[in-house]
């Protein structure tokens, strides 16, 4: 037998292996600075005219979460962003991995992706409402469009970036074309896919609450809007912090899934 | 002896801005079947085109590759490929990796399983069946995909390079491990290198090219005989080979003008 028995440095178990915890110090650093920041804004607030400190905006933000406004003003918001951003996500990747695989999707396709990404999809609101009314629909399509293009391009440079060599080793093990494509172009660009569902996240989120500010009944996006007109100033910021926190959950639980479905990588 | 691989006048051109770059030119090879042969030439030889073609990756401008009398038409599975980069699947462990091809082949799971584990175990990975490849050293990715290309039990097998960019110890272990599963298995084997020692330690014939256009210059015959050992490496033989065979990569007629 052929064995060779020299001992080999052993890969460290996959639990070591992992990106490494985060060891207390951090966290403790994170609080501090979060502690800092509320120090400043109080003391800010003292000095500044008409800006409410930390107490006053938590006392509002106590107010609407009893009365229930916060939570339908969010629910509603979230809806929206789900809404657009899944249905962006489900039709990008599809129209991507064409793109990256035909040449002819790509010739076809291409010239409108390239167009379209350029145009900020804010910019699509007023022409969506005229088109659309002023209901849910045109809402849902900017946040479309926006997730669509960040996962689109994500797609296809996944697929064009997938290493000729995996292709070749499948392609000489007796693999077809399908099979090349379902067990190597598509877990190869999982990263990319998950990287431009991030960013399209990010950007159907900050077209959300644009889109909100333009007739709506509720939203968090409305809200401000609303409390700006009746210079209710604790509640935009109520709204502005909800939206904060909700974001980065939002990219938190993304870059989790990031890790637990590409864990494969080797980082460089 | 039956020859299992014929290159038959093979020309392989590459359009370029205004003209085409003549990667070979005629060139004409016969490997029997059984044989180990080693293929050894400067950069910009058309070393690797030829193992790509005898793959079925790439295809000759004129002239024809036979694999047992039988024009190659494109890769399959009676040829196994090791690539210089190893060329694992990132997202499957060794195991995974290795039935890759099992798995192609329709086998059913109890089969592949067993073909796996051998395979996995020929290359002495049987520790690390269940490891992902990022946490493998680039010795053990190579033994990876070498059970990879074992486990479908392909009649030749091609090397592009595979032990390049190991370390110098790491290299001889499985420059003599190959060795042994080949005699083991003799399978057709037909290995690229740029590493003149390489060529002749495993080869009983070393193929030297040159380059600009590519051709092939001279085929030495190693006479020296099979088990390969230490003894074999260090003797006085074997360096005369060595000397003959670095002459014919070094020294070419023709120098290749600066590139």
């Amino acid at each position: 037998m052929a064995v060779i028995t020299t001992p080999e440095k052993k890969p460290a178990p996959a639990a070591e292996r992992r990106v490494p915890r985060r060891a207390g110090r951090p966290l403790v650093l994170n609080l501090i600075a979060l502690a800092i920041g509320l120090t400043v804004w109080a003391l800010a607030s003292l000095g500044v005219e008409n800006l409410p400190g930390p107490v006053s905006v938590a006392e509002r933000g106590g107010e609407m979460i009893a009365d229930g406004s916060l939570l339908d003003d969010t629910l509603a918001s979230l809806r929206r962003v789900f809404t657009g951003f899944a249905l962006g996500t489900v039709v990008a990747v599809p129209i991507g991995f064409l793109m990256g695989w035909y040449p002819l999707a790509r010739g076809l396709i291409e010239p409108f992706v390239q167009f379209f990404r350029t145009i900020p999809p804010l910019a699509l609101i007023p022409l969506a409402i005229v088109l659309m009314g002023i209901g849910e629909t045109p809402k849902v399509f900017v946040i479309f469009l926006a997730a669509f293009m960040s996962c689109v391009v994500a797609a296809f440079q996944g697929v064009v970036d997938v290493d000729r060599t995996l292709i070749n080793a499948a392609r000489v093990l007796g693999a077809s074309d399908r099979t090349i494509f379902v067990k190597i172009v598509v877990p190869a660009s999982t990263p990319f896919i998950l990287v431009g569902m991030r960013i399209g996240l990010g950007a159907s989120w900050a077209t959300l609450v644009a889109a909100e500010l333009v007739g709506a009944q509720e939203g968090l996006g409305f809200r401000m809007q609303k409390a700006s007109t009746w210079y209710e100033i604790p509640t935009i910021f109520v709204a502005l912090i909800t939206i904060g926190v909700l974001g980065l959950a939002m990219d938190r639980l993304l870059l989790l899934a990031e890790r637990r479905l590409t864990g494969w990588q080797e980082r460089r | 002896m039956k020859t299992k691989i014929s290159f038959q006048d093979v020309v392989k051109t590459f359009p370029m801005k205004d003209t085409s770059f003549v990667a070979l030119d005629h060139v004409s090879l016969d490997i029997a079947d059984r044989e180990f042969v080693t293929v050894v030439g400067p950069s910009g030889c058309g070393k690797s085109t030829l193992m790509s073609m005898a793959a079925g990756l790439v295809a000759p401008t004129e002239g024809q590759v036979l694999v047992d009398g039988a024009p190659v038409t494109g890769p399959g599975p009676d040829r196994g490929v090791i690539f210089q980069q190893y060329a694992l699947f990132p997202w499957l462990t060794v195991r995974h990796n290795v039935e890759f091809g099992l798995k192609l082949a329709a086998l059913p799971a109890a089969e592949r399983k067993r073909r796996a584990d051998h395979a996995i175990d020929l290359v002495g990975l049987g520790d690390f069946a269940d490891a992902l490849p990022k946490t493998l050293s680039g010795g053990m990715k190579q033994r990876c995909a070498i059970a990879r290309a074992y486990a479908v039990n392909p009649q030749v097998l091609l090397m592009d390079e595979p032990f390049g960019a190991l370390d110098a110890l790491s290299r001889v272990q499985l420059q003599d491990q190959l060795l042994d599963t080949w005699r083991q298995e003799q399978r057709t084997v037909l290995f690229i290198t740029h590493d003149v020692d390489e060529a002749v330690y495993l080869a009983s014939r070393v193929v030297v090219m040159a380059a600009r256009p590519g051709r092939v210059h001279r085929v030495l015959e190693v006479d020296l005989p099979y088990p390969r050992t230490e003894e074999i490496r260090l003797s006085a033989e074997f360096r005369q080979i060595r000397n003959e065979v670095w002459h014919a990569v070094y020294h070419q007629p023709q120098a290749a003008p600066a590139a």
